[in-house]
């Protein structure tokens, strides 16, 4: 099943060019890029775990791509995606998000309803492989 | 009118029984500088034949705040002068044979803390059937930090609405469920599940959705839940549908609102209609429990739309901002639905930025400082569909939520495919942009590159690629800025 969680999951997967466009976009506003992985891509599991912090200081898009090169050796198998932060106030929030490594077979996730009332349901949902 | 009569009487002269023009009444000084601390309105009047216009701005400041149409010795018993608005500045409106741009001063004692219903009983109490008036609208507002602060606003703003769904960096994707009124429950649900499995953040109820025999409440909110959380299984995505609460008393938008809560939804509706002092109490309920508010501006054109009375939506959304709604309908320019281009972006930036600059083109009279009052995330809905991505997300950029009602229902492959259309309309559009191509012009052309992969984009651009309604504008800013003013 393919996730489409981030900002271009219904495009075929983007090639490297097209991620360092991408990144240069958001380097462009002054963005720091964050670049984070999980094997659990729960609707709710807001933190994936962090390959470092974000890049705070870098300003080129080719440093970005060596880092996500090393985390794609390291987690090749798993949900990669890129991040970028806006530190301006009244935003100080992620502005961007979007995958650029999936695993080669996607879980799939699991809807489990719980009566609870009459007819209405409490959901959960887990990722099951 | 002589001189004699436009200036403010003082003493004992001004407390003798009997009528005197508002201007002698002290409602008219056009040395006035206005107080940082002042709230501001400016109306645009036309006086009826004969009327003078600096007699007529004094009346709408003296109907507007304390004036009665004839001298109460009673005014003595108070600091009078403190309760007076001042009318400060009128202007013949370009363009407008007749009517004129005037502006008033209001001190901030006139006003109750955090309460919409008191601020606008006081501005459009009396004054728009004062009969020396032909016509009067309110055309802008500036409160001031002092007033802002006194109101929670939006229960919870669009970054924190885009941090709880994990969504970034692009416009969020809506549909309304139709038709509007006749499907049941079950039937209901299904579109709503057809439209988010295919790719939307959001759908919607209408306005006029609330709890008829073809349907009643409860049954639309099990329906609607079940589809919502099966899209979200099937996508990995945090989803939504907008539940419209919208009752005939408080009593029962709260026990509707309950139980969407009760039931996982992270997001509730209500109409415009219900009243001020309604949407302020639905804001609390919001933000005690971590709900997002979506508000239909169902009504507003009786009174936003005719140039020469009414009130301008601009007003609207700005005390929308304060009375604290998450998403307010704020029209598309490109739609089915009035709205000139430029005076809709006014709209959107009333919502969205931290402080207004003076955007006369864009219909901003004023200089409005947010203090970091919630952003308000605007809603496009009305007769848009795919072929527009490229203007839509020019014109708006990427905090809006795009709702395609009939783009998505109507397509003809179903509605998944009507939905997919859209979401990968977008996703490709705003790629472009961030490549760095120029949208604008090359948007039709990345359309065709994309469906030439996506055949339900293929189709919506075949079906509604050559629609538009083009149509003249009724709500225009008049703003070419006059050379000389009438004082």
């Amino acid at each position: 099943m393919r996730i489409t969680q981030g900002c271009f999951s219904f495009l075929p997967d983007l090639d490297d060019v097209q991620i360092t466009a991408q990144i240069e976009y958001c380097l462009g506003r002054e963005w720091a890029i964050g670049i984070e992985y999980t094997d659990d891509p729960h609707p709710r599991n807001t933190y994936w775990d962090m390959w470092g912090h974000p890049m705070f200081d870098l300003h080129d898009a080719k440093g970005v791509m060596m880092e996500l090169d090393d985390c794609r050796k390291a987690h090749g198998d798993k949900y990669i995606r890129i991040n970028a932060f806006d530190s301006t106030r009244g935003f100080e929030t992620v502005m961007m998000s979007f995958i650029v490594n999936r695993p080669a077979e996607e879980p799939k996730i699991h809807m489990q309803r719980t009566d609870f009332v009459d007819r209405a349901q409490k959901y959960a949902w887990d990722v099951r492989k | 009118m002589s001189e004699d009569t436009k200036k403010e009487i003082k003493g004992k002269e001004r407390y003798k029984a009997g009528v005197l023009k508002y201007a002698q009444m002290g409602y008219w000084d056009g040395d006035y500088e206005p107080k940082d601390t002042d709230v501001l309105a400016l109306f645009r009047i036309t006086p009826q034949e004969g009327v003078d216009p600096i007699e007529a701005a004094a009346a709408v400041a003296g109907e507007s705040s304390t004036a009665t149409w004839t001298v109460v010795w009673t005014d003595r018993l108070t600091a009078a002068e403190n309760y007076r608005a001042k009318a400060y500045k009128v202007e013949p409106v370009p363009g407008q044979e007749g009517q004129y741009f005037c502006y008033v001063a209001y001190d901030l004692i006139l006003f109750e803390e955090g309460s919409i219903a008191n601020l606008t009983a006081s501005i459009i109490g009396n004054v728009f059937s004062f009969k020396p008036l032909k016509a009067a609208r309110l055309e802008d507002m500036r409160f001031p930090v002092a007033y802002v602060k006194t109101f929670a606003g939006p229960p919870t703003g669009l970054v924190v609405e885009r941090e709880r769904l994990d969504k970034f960096g692009k416009p969020l994707l809506g549909a309304t469920t139709k038709p509007k009124l006749g499907l049941s429950g079950k039937n209901y649900g299904r579109v709503v599940y057809e439209g988010l499995k295919g790719g939307l953040d959001f759908m919607k109820d209408d306005e006029n959705i609330n709890s008829q025999p073809f349907m009643h409440w409860r049954d639309r909110f099990l329906y609607c839940m079940e589809a919502v959380n099966k899209a979200s299984a099937e996508s990995g995505e945090i989803k939504g549908h907008y539940l419209n609460i919208t009752a005939g008393t408080m009593e029962e938008m709260y026990a509707r609102a309950e139980f969407a809560k009760q039931l996982g939804s992270v997001i509730v509706m209500v109409d415009l209609i219900i009243g001020w002092t309604a949407i302020q109490s639905i804001s609390k309920w919001c933000r005690d429990n971590n709900m997002i508010l979506h508000m239909h501006r169902a009504g507003h054109g009786t009174y936003t739309r005719q140039k020469n009375h009414g009130i301008s939506f601009r007003v609207i959304a700005k005390w929308l901002r304060l009375a604290g709604v998450d998403h307010l309908h704020t029209g598309t320019a490109v739609g089915k639905l009035e709205g000139d281009p430029l005076t809709v972006q006014g709209y959107y930036n009333v919502c969205r930025e931290p402080f207004n600059e003076v955007d006369l083109p864009r219909g901003l009279f004023f200089e409005q400082d947010w203090a970091d009052t919630k952003k308000v995330m605007p809603v496009a809905s009305g007769g848009i569909h795919a072929g527009q991505m490229h203007q839509l997300l020019s014109l708006f950029g990427d905090d809006v939520v795009l709702q395609f009602g009939g783009g998505t229902i109507g397509h003809p492959m179903g509605i998944q495919a009507g939905a997919t259309a859209n979401r990968v309309a977008l996703e490709a559009m705003v790629l472009a942009r961030n490549e760095g191509r120029d949208i604008k012009n090359e948007g039709p052309e990345i359309l065709r590159e994309a469906a030439k992969w996506c055949k339900p984009l293929e189709a919506a651009l075949d079906t509604w690629g050559n629609i538009t309604f083009n149509y003249t504008s009724t709500d225009t800013s008049d703003y070419v800025v006059s050379e000389t003013p009438l004082a």
